[in-house]
């Protein structure tokens, strides 16, 4: 765990480094590439401001990334148990997953308007399947061995999902919520884009229309560093919840 | 439930027998015919012969388990009863839920009928098996030969007339599987049990009776010589008995 930390730290402090004697020895000019330093600085300066619409970012991402694993996993629960939603669900997930979403954010804009609400449904939209269908194979993939013991001992439906098909499926359900966590800032930020008065990818356009570069990158940056701490968060719970299991 | 009931149980007199009889196909491909299944009541009946041959699919049959192939025939207890809900089954693998702890394992049907568990009775079974401070470790923490001494107390817990053993013992070392035989002896005595094995030395250590699969044909065989179950390991009549399965198991067709 140190060591890949301290990989990461190295591998990004070269990175930042190469970024910076880039901008130096070339010569680019900050509104077109501002180097690191005064990425930093333009992070410094407006901290408050950044802090604000990152705060609103990160609002949408939860409650999307919340309501999206509910809504997501009793999809998966819901088809798993009767073959009647299994019929009629599939092709409703798979057209979740067809549909671009870039092509619903202005829809969703119009209906739900500027709010964090459209944006919310944006991630929604995008965490949906993912989380879905994972936990969804992991329900149907419960090894057969434990179905025949739990048959011969007269179990109830309810309880064999309950005691044994949902705890075994939760290592998938684990894995459709990492993609989840990474996934859900994208559709937050393309809301923002389409229409919106606050969070970071309102922030970032607003910057560019500017020539705010530095402001940008800085908006960016936190965005990044936000996507990697609900990584990290979402994967260390997913990893305590396997292991309560294995 | 009561306290105790598989000791009471088991006291008023061993459990009835099981007759299966009929034809069993995959599709159009015949894969038994004309089979004739005696269990011993109270004793063990043992089912030999190669992999594949559909031994798993006759104790899957009574059972009630789905097998994918058609059965046209009949199962029936020799008391007249329904065989369903009086089977217990074991598997090669012993199928512990890896996120319940021994004690919770042991529990688990009770638990998947939405019942309460006997606390008292399963503790006392726990400690039957030698398990006692074993009850509240994973199935991960625990040994291959425990955790199949797990899979019988489950089995006992759930004190059913018919037990189905599905090659129980085959992935245990040799010391394990005779130990394991020797405590499943023991503690399965007056149920009427159906063991599955492709070894020669088992049937002729635990059969009160012993049917061999040929091709689609199920054979009686002559019944082993000494006192069932279980027969001592170096015993030559078994000894021969059991070189005499192999002998036959090994002959061409």
């Amino acid at each position: 765990m140190m060591t890949r930390i301290g990989t990461g730290a190295v591998v990004t402090c070269v990175l930042l480094g190469l970024w910076q004697a880039l901008v130096t020895f070339a010569g680019l000019p900050p509104f077109i590439l501002p180097g690191p330093l005064r990425v930093a600085g333009a992070l410094w300066d407006n901290a408050a401001l950044i802090g604000w619409h990152a705060a609103v970012t990160f609002t949408e991402v939860i409650a999307g990334l919340i309501l999206g694993a509910i809504l997501g996993a009793a999809t998966a629960l819901h088809m798993a148990t009767s073959p009647f939603a299994r019929h009629f669900l599939r092709p409703v997930l798979v057209l979740t997953q067809a549909l671009p979403v870039f092509a619903l954010a202005p829809i969703l804009t119009l209906w739900l308007g500027y709010g964090i609400g459209s944006k919310i449904l944006m991630a929604v939209l995008i965490i949906y399947f993912p989380v879905a269908s994972a936990f969804y194979d992991g329900l149907m993939g419960t090894p057969r061995g434990w179905l025949d013991l739990a048959k011969s001992m007269q179990a109830t439906p309810r309880q064999v999902l309950w005691r044994v098909r949902m705890p075994a499926a939760l290592p998938s359900l684990a894995s459709g919520l990492r993609l989840a966590a990474v996934y859900a800032p994208i559709g937050a930020i393309i809301g923002e884009w389409v229409g919106a008065s606050q969070g970071l990818g309102y922030l970032m356009l607003l910057a560019n229309g500017r020539a705010k570069i530095d402001l940008m990158f800085a908006a960016l940056a936190v965005l990044a560093v936000l996507t990697l701490i609900l990584h990290r968060v979402v994967g260390a719970g997913c990893d305590r919840l396997t292991a309560r299991i294995t | 439930m009561t306290y105790g009931a598989a000791e009471t149980k088991r006291a008023r007199g061993s459990a009835p027998g099981l007759t299966l009889t009929g034809d069993v196909r995959f599709g159009t491909v015949p894969l038994l015919e004309e089979v004739t299944l005696d269990l011993v009541p109270g004793g063990w009946t043992c089912l030999l012969g190669p992999s594949g041959a559909g031994k798993s699919t006759l104790l899957r049959l009574i059972a009630g388990l789905d097998t994918g192939s058609q059965f046209d025939g009949s199962i029936a207890a020799s008391d007249g009863q329904d065989v369903e809900g009086r089977v217990a089954y074991m598997a090669q693998d012993d199928l512990l839920l890896p996120w319940l702890d021994l004690r919770g394992n042991v529990a688990v049907g009770a638990r998947l009928r939405g019942e309460r568990p006997d606390q008292v009775r399963i503790d006392r079974l726990i400690d039957r098996l030698g398990l006692a401070q074993h009850a509240t470790k994973r199935p991960s923490k625990l040994s291959g030969g425990q955790r199949q001494r797990a899979a019988i107390a489950r089995t006992l817990m759930e004190d059913k007339d018919y037990v189905l053993l599905d090659e129980p013992f085959s992935a245990l070392d040799a010391r394990n599987r005779a130990d394991m035989q020797d405590l499943a002896a023991a503690q399965l005595a007056g149920r009427t049990v159906l063991l599955v094995t492709h070894d020669p030395m088992e049937a002729a250590r635990l059969g009160h009776k012993v049917y061999l699969m040929e091709g689609t044909r199920l054979h009686l065989l002559p019944k082993p010589s000494g006192p069932p179950p279980i027969r001592p390991a170096d015993d030559p009549d078994t000894l021969a008995y059991g070189a005499a399965l192999l002998a036959r198991l090994r002959a061409p067709e």
